[in-house]
């Protein structure tokens, strides 16, 4: 069956069936609507896209991505320079960012150790993350990573690797999500929640 | 009680649709040979947490020569009124997988677990016919899924301890000098050990109480003797969790030249056994007639859903597979007595019509031919 569209939209669907959350058929929806949209949407877009791939840059502190280097999170002079707050991925920066809950500045890893996926801790800001902490004012790190059995063990890993410095190890507590009901949590997410309870 | 009042199946297994309106206590399934009685127990399985009674591949349950997705559907009436719940393999996604599909009352539910809130289930099938002579690790899964029916984050305890212990594993075996490493994961591998040890022994315990509550020397079900064997067990049965996580530790750092040579973890609730004995003769289960072994697995599984009635308040349904055949009349009796004792349904299949003769009043008779089920009494 001959392709309905030149190489060029095939072209365009192949790389937008690669995004994260598309597949072959939003793909071509969306390539048909950006094409129906020249001037509002595929213009500016194409200008967004050309603009970010030329700036973008990973922060050469803390491993998010800006357009400055360093990132306008590290040069915030309001945030408390003496926390940093570990996440996995830039995705977990974001979130947080959005809770507005973070008064220090982070340290992106880039992922979790996983020797079933081959990813080793020298694939990771590791050793970064130690002279960071290592700085004399430094007084907090916290890791914010997923409570599943890879973060668990890149916690873990990075508390004995920061266990020799003068600084505070702390992890998220673990237990009731605002709004939730005991009822429906699971033992554990209970129990944790127990023994992670705080004066009222 | 909780009753199963119908089930319908969509392009499962070998039926292209069928509606079953049931709800007596005791539904029979009778049928030849390949008629398609299993696949109907199976899909009742699938209300829980894994993947069925024959732990098969959900792509796998799809019709043959159907579009490769299926559904199963089942209203039930409990105390709570009636609730429809409903499972399956959805079409293919963009990204070509298929997912399984769970419902209650019309709602998408997050995970099967969600099912749990309004039926529980039990059932025994005659793969399990070589449970006290096969290996420690079938009976382990006996074990896990016991735990589950009383406990439903146990699969979760379970699937992380087995992904902490393969990463383990792994490290020893290409990178074993990296201590740091190895010292992180075991962390995690004893925090689930010991939490999956724990779960297990309290459910043994339990169910080994409720067992000598209810013990009848004369019971045509002997009753079961059980234990749990193994270092890790030892240790949770003696050390508070913390001191048993940390002496698992220790067990675990010492124990990485051996396990690294051995290509896996030796010492864990991954080599732990249940071990059962033939109470009233006082011999190891796997020394007992194979009758006897049947016998005693029926009273295990009997006393296992009096256990799940009591802890979870639903008196759970009970899928048997071919069990009747294997069992003499006056065994079958008793059986039967058991069961309308226990409150909750239950659902047989046999070869032989004859075998259900003997039914209490309460029991409706279903003739299972391919594709087809049609009521008899």
């Amino acid at each position: 069956m001959a392709d309905p569209a030149g190489p060029e939209i095939q072209r365009l669907i192949q790389l937008l069936a690669r995004l994260p959350g598309l597949g072959p058929r939003s793909a071509r929806r969306a390539a048909l609507h950006l094409i129906k949209r020249r001037d509002q949407l595929m213009g500016p877009l194409a200008d967004a896209l050309a603009v970010a791939n030329e700036r973008v840059v990973s922060c050469s502190c803390c491993g998010n991505v800006d357009t400055t280097d360093p990132c306008t999170i590290c040069r915030d002079a309001r945030r408390d320079p003496s926390i940093i707050v570990v996440v996995e991925d830039v995705s977990d920066l974001w979130a947080l960012e959005r809770a507005g809950a973070v008064p220090g500045r982070y340290h992106v890893l880039g992922g979790v150790l996983s020797a079933l996926d081959g990813i080793r801790p020298e694939d990771l800001a590791i050793p970064r993350l130690v002279e960071r902490a290592s700085a004399p004012d430094m007084r907090e790190v916290i890791l914010a990573l997923n409570a599943t059995v890879d973060g668990q063990t890149t916690a873990h890993y990075l508390t004995d690797a920061l266990a020799g410095l003068p600084v505070k190890v702390t992890r998220l507590a673990h237990g009731v999500p605002v709004g939730g009901e005991l009822d429906y949590l699971d033992e554990g997410t209970l129990s944790a929640a127990m023994r992670q309870r705080t004066t009222f | 009680m909780t009753v199963v009042v119908r089930l319908s199946l969509a392009q499962f297994r070998s039926y292209p649709s069928l509606d079953l309106e049931v709800g007596m206590p005791v539904v029979a399934l009778a049928g030849e040979n390949g008629a398609g009685k299993t696949n109907v127990l199976e899909a009742i399985s699938l209300f829980t947490q894994g993947r069925g009674l024959r732990r098969a591949e959900f792509s796998d349950m799809a019709r043959a020569g159907g579009d490769g997705t299926f559904s199963a559907a089942l209203v039930i009436d409990g105390e709570g009124g009636e609730h429809r719940l409903g499972t399956g393999l959805s079409a293919p996604g963009e990204d070509g997988r298929a997912l399984r599909v769970c419902r209650v009352d019309g709602a998408q539910a997050g995970s099967p677990a969600a099912f749990g809130e309004h039926i529980r289930l039990v059932w025994l099938t005659p793969d399990l016919d070589g449970l006290f002579r096969g290996s420690a690790g079938e009976r382990r899964r006996f074990l896990d899924r016991l735990v589950l029916a009383v406990d439903g984050s146990h699969g979760a305890r379970v699937s992380a301890l087995e992904r902490a212990l393969r990463s383990r594993n792994r490290v020893l075996e290409e990178d074993a000098g990296n201590r740091a490493w190895l010292d992180a994961i075991e962390r995690e591998v004893a925090e689930y050990g010991v939490a999956v040890a724990a779960a297990r022994a309290e459910t043994v315990t339990r169910l080994a109480a409720l067992i000598a509550e209810t013990r009848d020397e004369t019971s045509p079900f002997p009753w079961a003797g059980l234990a749990l064997e193994g270092e890790i067990d030892a240790l949770v049965a003696s050390l508070p969790a913390v001191d048993a996580e940390d002496a698992y530790r220790g067990l675990l750092a010492a124990g990485r030249s051996r396990d690294r040579a051995a290509g896996r973890t030796l010492i864990g609730p991954q080599a732990s056994d249940l071990s059962v004995r033939h109470g009233p003769k006082d011999i190891a289960a796997s020394l007992a007639s194979t009758g006897e072994q049947k016998a005693l697995l029926i009273g295990l599984v009997l006393s296992h859903a009096r256990l799940v009635s009591a802890m979870s308040g639903l008196a759970p349904v009970v899928l048997l597979d071919e069990i009747a055949a294997h069992l003499d009349p006056r065994r079958r009796a008793a059986l039967y007595r058991s069961l309308a004792a226990l409150g909750g349904q239950v659902w047989m299949t046999g070869a032989d019509p004859e075998l259900f003769a003997d039914m209490p009043g309460d029991a409706s008779l279903f003739h299972v031919t391919p594709g087809r089920i049609v009521r008899q009494r």
